[in-house]
Protein backbone atom coordinates (compact mmCIF):
# COMPACT_ATOMS: atom_id res chain seq x y z
CA UNK A 1 0.00 0.00 0.00
CA UNK A 2 1.23 3.49 -0.77
CA UNK A 3 0.11 7.04 -1.30
CA UNK A 4 -0.19 8.67 -4.63
CA UNK A 5 -1.23 12.08 -5.90
CA UNK A 6 -3.82 11.93 -8.64
CA UNK A 7 -5.44 15.05 -10.09
CA UNK A 8 -4.16 17.09 -7.14
CA UNK A 9 -5.59 14.75 -4.52
CA UNK A 10 -3.63 12.33 -2.35
CA UNK A 11 -5.11 8.85 -2.37
CA UNK A 12 -4.16 5.45 -0.96
CA UNK A 13 -3.46 2.81 -3.58
CA UNK A 14 -2.63 -0.90 -3.53
CA UNK A 15 0.65 -2.28 -4.88
CA UNK A 16 -1.07 -2.75 -8.20
CA UNK A 17 -2.39 0.78 -8.28
CA UNK A 18 -6.04 0.18 -7.37
CA UNK A 19 -7.64 2.76 -5.07
CA UNK A 20 -7.83 1.56 -1.51
CA UNK A 21 -11.06 3.43 -0.85
CA UNK A 22 -13.50 3.79 -3.72
CA UNK A 23 -15.04 6.84 -2.02
CA UNK A 24 -11.88 8.82 -2.75
CA UNK A 25 -12.69 8.57 -6.46
CA UNK A 26 -13.88 11.33 -8.72
CA UNK A 27 -13.95 11.80 -12.48
CA UNK A 28 -10.67 13.74 -12.49
CA UNK A 29 -8.96 10.91 -10.67
CA UNK A 30 -10.44 8.55 -13.25
CA UNK A 31 -8.90 10.63 -16.02
CA UNK A 32 -5.51 10.56 -14.31
CA UNK A 33 -5.70 6.78 -13.78
CA UNK A 34 -6.80 6.27 -17.39
CA UNK A 35 -3.90 8.33 -18.65
CA UNK A 36 -1.51 5.95 -16.89
CA UNK A 37 -3.14 3.14 -18.85
CA UNK A 38 -2.92 5.09 -22.08
CA UNK A 39 -6.66 5.59 -22.33
CA UNK A 40 -8.39 8.89 -22.95
CA UNK A 41 -11.79 8.79 -21.32
CA UNK A 42 -14.91 9.80 -23.20
CA UNK A 43 -18.60 9.67 -22.47
CA UNK A 44 -18.84 5.95 -23.31
CA UNK A 45 -16.06 5.14 -20.88
CA UNK A 46 -17.72 7.05 -18.06
CA UNK A 47 -21.03 5.25 -18.56
CA UNK A 48 -19.23 1.97 -17.94
CA UNK A 49 -17.21 3.33 -15.02
CA UNK A 50 -20.36 4.54 -13.29
CA UNK A 51 -22.09 1.24 -14.03
CA UNK A 52 -19.18 -0.71 -12.49
CA UNK A 53 -19.16 1.48 -9.40
CA UNK A 54 -22.88 1.11 -8.97
CA UNK A 55 -22.70 -2.69 -9.27
CA UNK A 56 -19.71 -2.82 -6.92
CA UNK A 57 -21.59 -0.83 -4.31
CA UNK A 58 -24.48 -3.29 -4.68
CA UNK A 59 -22.00 -6.04 -3.85
CA UNK A 60 -22.22 -7.76 -7.23
CA UNK A 61 -19.47 -10.02 -8.53
CA UNK A 62 -18.34 -8.16 -11.63
CA UNK A 63 -17.75 -10.08 -14.84
CA UNK A 64 -17.19 -9.21 -18.48
CA UNK A 65 -20.47 -10.91 -19.25
CA UNK A 66 -22.36 -8.55 -16.92
CA UNK A 67 -20.81 -5.52 -18.55
CA UNK A 68 -21.74 -6.95 -21.95
CA UNK A 69 -25.35 -7.15 -20.81
CA UNK A 70 -25.38 -3.78 -19.08
CA UNK A 71 -26.87 -2.03 -22.09
CA UNK A 72 -23.97 0.44 -22.20
CA UNK A 73 -21.75 -1.62 -24.46
CA UNK A 74 -21.34 -5.11 -25.86
CA UNK A 75 -18.31 -7.23 -25.07
CA UNK A 76 -16.53 -6.25 -28.26
CA UNK A 77 -17.09 -2.59 -27.44
CA UNK A 78 -15.82 -3.13 -23.92
CA UNK A 79 -12.55 -4.57 -25.24
CA UNK A 80 -12.26 -1.60 -27.61
CA UNK A 81 -12.81 0.99 -24.89
CA UNK A 82 -10.39 -0.61 -22.44
CA UNK A 83 -7.88 -2.55 -24.57
CA UNK A 84 -5.72 -5.30 -23.08
CA UNK A 85 -7.71 -6.41 -20.03
CA UNK A 86 -11.00 -4.50 -19.99
CA UNK A 87 -12.42 -5.60 -16.65
CA UNK A 88 -9.20 -5.02 -14.72
CA UNK A 89 -8.43 -1.73 -16.38
CA UNK A 90 -11.97 -0.42 -16.11
CA UNK A 91 -12.15 -1.45 -12.44
CA UNK A 92 -8.89 0.30 -11.71
CA UNK A 93 -10.01 3.49 -13.46
CA UNK A 94 -13.41 3.27 -11.74
CA UNK A 95 -11.62 3.28 -8.40
CA UNK A 96 -12.94 -0.10 -7.28
CA UNK A 97 -10.89 -3.16 -6.23
CA UNK A 98 -9.24 -5.56 -8.64
CA UNK A 99 -11.87 -7.98 -9.94
CA UNK A 100 -11.68 -11.46 -8.48
CA UNK A 101 -13.86 -13.29 -10.99
CA UNK A 102 -12.48 -15.90 -13.42
CA UNK A 103 -15.00 -14.93 -16.08
CA UNK B 1 4.57 -8.39 -2.53
CA UNK B 2 8.04 -8.16 -3.98
CA UNK B 3 8.67 -5.99 -6.96
CA UNK B 4 12.40 -5.98 -7.41
CA UNK B 5 12.47 -7.52 -10.85
CA UNK B 6 9.80 -7.29 -13.51
CA UNK B 7 7.74 -10.48 -13.35
CA UNK B 8 7.87 -12.88 -16.28
CA UNK B 9 4.52 -12.98 -18.06
CA UNK B 10 2.85 -15.47 -20.32
CA UNK B 11 1.57 -13.46 -23.24
CA UNK B 12 0.08 -16.16 -25.41
CA UNK B 13 -1.73 -19.43 -24.80
CA UNK B 14 -2.82 -22.10 -27.24
CA UNK B 15 -5.32 -24.50 -25.74
CA UNK B 16 -6.07 -27.91 -27.15
CA UNK B 17 -9.40 -29.48 -26.23
CA UNK B 18 -9.66 -33.13 -27.23
CA UNK B 19 -12.61 -34.22 -25.09
CA UNK B 20 -16.28 -33.49 -25.42
CA UNK B 21 -17.32 -33.70 -21.78
CA UNK B 22 -18.92 -30.58 -20.38
CA UNK B 23 -16.12 -30.10 -17.86
CA UNK B 24 -13.26 -30.60 -20.30
CA UNK B 25 -14.73 -28.15 -22.77
CA UNK B 26 -15.40 -25.59 -20.06
CA UNK B 27 -11.88 -25.93 -18.71
CA UNK B 28 -10.58 -24.97 -22.14
CA UNK B 29 -13.08 -22.13 -22.53
CA UNK B 30 -12.41 -20.65 -19.10
CA UNK B 31 -8.65 -20.76 -19.70
CA UNK B 32 -8.99 -19.10 -23.10
CA UNK B 33 -11.40 -16.45 -21.89
CA UNK B 34 -9.27 -15.75 -18.84
CA UNK B 35 -6.27 -15.18 -21.09
CA UNK B 36 -8.17 -12.81 -23.38
CA UNK B 37 -9.53 -10.93 -20.36
CA UNK B 38 -5.96 -10.34 -19.24
CA UNK B 39 -4.88 -9.01 -22.58
CA UNK B 40 -3.12 -12.22 -23.61
CA UNK B 41 -3.36 -13.80 -27.04
CA UNK B 42 -5.50 -16.97 -26.97
CA UNK B 43 -6.04 -19.70 -29.52
CA UNK B 44 -8.40 -22.62 -29.04
CA UNK B 45 -7.94 -25.82 -31.00
CA UNK B 46 -10.74 -28.39 -30.91
CA UNK B 47 -9.92 -31.94 -31.89
CA UNK B 48 -11.37 -35.45 -31.59
CA UNK B 49 -14.40 -35.46 -29.29
CA UNK B 50 -13.67 -31.88 -28.34
CA UNK B 51 -14.98 -31.00 -31.78
CA UNK B 52 -18.51 -31.29 -30.35
CA UNK B 53 -17.89 -27.92 -28.68
CA UNK B 54 -17.84 -26.22 -32.09
CA UNK B 55 -20.49 -28.28 -33.86
CA UNK B 56 -23.55 -26.03 -33.94
CA UNK B 57 -26.10 -28.73 -33.17
CA UNK B 58 -24.10 -30.16 -30.27
CA UNK B 59 -22.24 -27.29 -28.64
CA UNK B 60 -24.95 -26.33 -26.18
CA UNK B 61 -25.90 -29.92 -25.38
CA UNK B 62 -22.64 -31.15 -23.88
CA UNK B 63 -22.90 -33.47 -20.92
CA UNK B 64 -20.83 -34.58 -18.00
CA UNK B 65 -20.36 -38.34 -17.54
CA UNK B 66 -22.46 -39.85 -14.77
CA UNK B 67 -20.97 -43.30 -15.50
CA UNK B 68 -17.29 -43.77 -14.75
CA UNK B 69 -16.98 -40.47 -12.93
CA UNK B 70 -16.00 -41.30 -9.35
CA UNK B 71 -15.84 -37.63 -8.32
CA UNK B 72 -19.52 -37.07 -9.00
CA UNK B 73 -21.52 -36.22 -5.91
CA UNK B 74 -25.13 -35.77 -4.99
CA UNK B 75 -26.31 -32.28 -3.99
CA UNK B 76 -25.88 -33.27 -0.32
CA UNK B 77 -22.19 -34.09 -0.88
CA UNK B 78 -22.37 -37.90 -0.75
CA UNK B 79 -21.03 -39.96 -3.64
CA UNK B 80 -23.46 -40.58 -6.45
CA UNK B 81 -24.41 -44.29 -6.47
CA UNK B 82 -22.89 -45.94 -9.55
CA UNK B 83 -26.14 -47.52 -10.71
CA UNK B 84 -28.01 -44.23 -10.51
CA UNK B 85 -25.74 -42.76 -13.15
CA UNK B 86 -26.84 -45.40 -15.65
CA UNK B 87 -30.54 -44.60 -15.47
CA UNK B 88 -31.75 -42.95 -18.69
CA UNK B 89 -32.10 -39.20 -18.27
CA UNK B 90 -29.89 -38.91 -15.19
CA UNK B 91 -26.83 -37.77 -17.13
CA UNK B 92 -28.85 -35.08 -18.88
CA UNK B 93 -30.38 -33.94 -15.62
CA UNK B 94 -27.03 -33.76 -13.83
CA UNK B 95 -25.52 -31.90 -16.78
CA UNK B 96 -28.34 -29.38 -16.82
CA UNK B 97 -27.91 -28.81 -13.11
CA UNK B 98 -24.23 -28.09 -13.64
CA UNK B 99 -25.02 -25.68 -16.47
CA UNK B 100 -27.50 -23.86 -14.29
CA UNK B 101 -25.00 -23.51 -11.47
CA UNK B 102 -22.38 -22.22 -13.87
CA UNK B 103 -24.80 -19.72 -15.37
CA UNK B 104 -25.42 -18.30 -11.91
CA UNK B 105 -21.69 -17.58 -11.74
CA UNK B 106 -21.86 -15.84 -15.11
CA UNK B 107 -20.32 -18.80 -16.95
CA UNK B 108 -22.33 -18.73 -20.16
CA UNK B 109 -23.45 -21.51 -22.54
CA UNK B 110 -20.79 -22.66 -25.03
CA UNK B 111 -21.92 -20.51 -27.97
CA UNK B 112 -22.07 -17.37 -25.85
CA UNK B 113 -18.71 -18.21 -24.29
CA UNK B 114 -17.18 -18.43 -27.77
CA UNK B 115 -18.80 -15.05 -28.55
CA UNK B 116 -17.04 -13.59 -25.52
CA UNK B 117 -13.68 -15.12 -26.41
CA UNK B 118 -13.75 -14.03 -30.04
CA UNK B 119 -15.07 -10.56 -29.11
CA UNK B 120 -11.86 -10.13 -27.12
CA UNK B 121 -9.70 -11.25 -30.03
CA UNK B 122 -9.37 -14.96 -29.19
CA UNK B 123 -9.29 -17.35 -32.13
CA UNK B 124 -11.04 -20.70 -32.53
CA UNK B 125 -9.86 -23.53 -34.76
CA UNK B 126 -11.01 -27.04 -35.59
CA UNK B 127 -8.68 -29.96 -36.29
CA UNK B 128 -8.50 -31.18 -39.88
CA UNK B 129 -7.99 -34.82 -38.93
CA UNK B 130 -10.96 -34.87 -36.55
CA UNK B 131 -13.17 -33.10 -39.09
CA UNK B 132 -12.27 -35.74 -41.68
CA UNK B 133 -12.60 -38.63 -39.25
CA UNK B 134 -16.04 -37.65 -37.97
CA UNK B 135 -17.14 -36.57 -41.47
CA UNK B 136 -18.09 -33.12 -40.24
CA UNK B 137 -18.89 -30.50 -42.87
CA UNK B 138 -17.69 -26.93 -42.65
CA UNK B 139 -21.30 -25.72 -42.44
CA UNK B 140 -21.88 -27.90 -39.37
CA UNK B 141 -19.25 -25.89 -37.51
CA UNK B 142 -19.99 -22.78 -35.50
CA UNK B 143 -19.27 -19.46 -37.19
CA UNK B 144 -16.75 -18.82 -34.41
CA UNK B 145 -14.38 -21.32 -36.04
CA UNK B 146 -12.10 -19.26 -38.21
CA UNK B 147 -10.27 -22.15 -39.85
CA UNK B 148 -9.68 -25.89 -39.97
CA UNK B 149 -6.02 -26.60 -39.28
CA UNK B 150 -3.52 -29.43 -39.59
CA UNK B 151 -1.21 -30.09 -36.65
CA UNK B 152 1.62 -28.29 -38.42
CA UNK B 153 -0.49 -25.22 -38.98
CA UNK B 154 -1.56 -25.28 -35.35
CA UNK B 155 2.06 -25.25 -34.19
CA UNK B 156 2.76 -22.32 -36.49
CA UNK B 157 -0.11 -20.40 -34.90
CA UNK B 158 1.01 -21.41 -31.41
CA UNK B 159 4.58 -20.17 -31.85
CA UNK B 160 6.06 -17.23 -30.05
CA UNK B 161 8.09 -16.08 -27.08
CA UNK B 162 6.35 -16.48 -23.73
CA UNK B 163 3.83 -18.73 -25.49
CA UNK B 164 2.34 -21.81 -23.85
CA UNK B 165 0.45 -24.79 -25.20
CA UNK B 166 -2.11 -26.28 -22.84
CA UNK B 167 -3.84 -29.62 -23.34
CA UNK B 168 -7.07 -30.19 -21.48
Amino acid sequence: MSQKTLAGKTVEVTDEGYLQDHNQWNEDIAKALAEEEGIELGEDHFKILHYLREKYEEGANLTIRKVGKSGFTDIKGFYKLFPGGPLKKASKIAGIPKPTSCV
Amino acid sequence: MENQEPKEQINKVSIICAKGNLEDVYAALVLANGAVMDGKEAKLFFTFFGLDAVIKKRMNKLQTATVGNPALRMPNGTRMPKLLGMIPGVQKMVSNMMKKQMDELDVPPVDEFLDMITAGGGEVYACQLAVDMFKVKKEDLSEHVSDILTVGEFYEKAAGQHAQIIFT
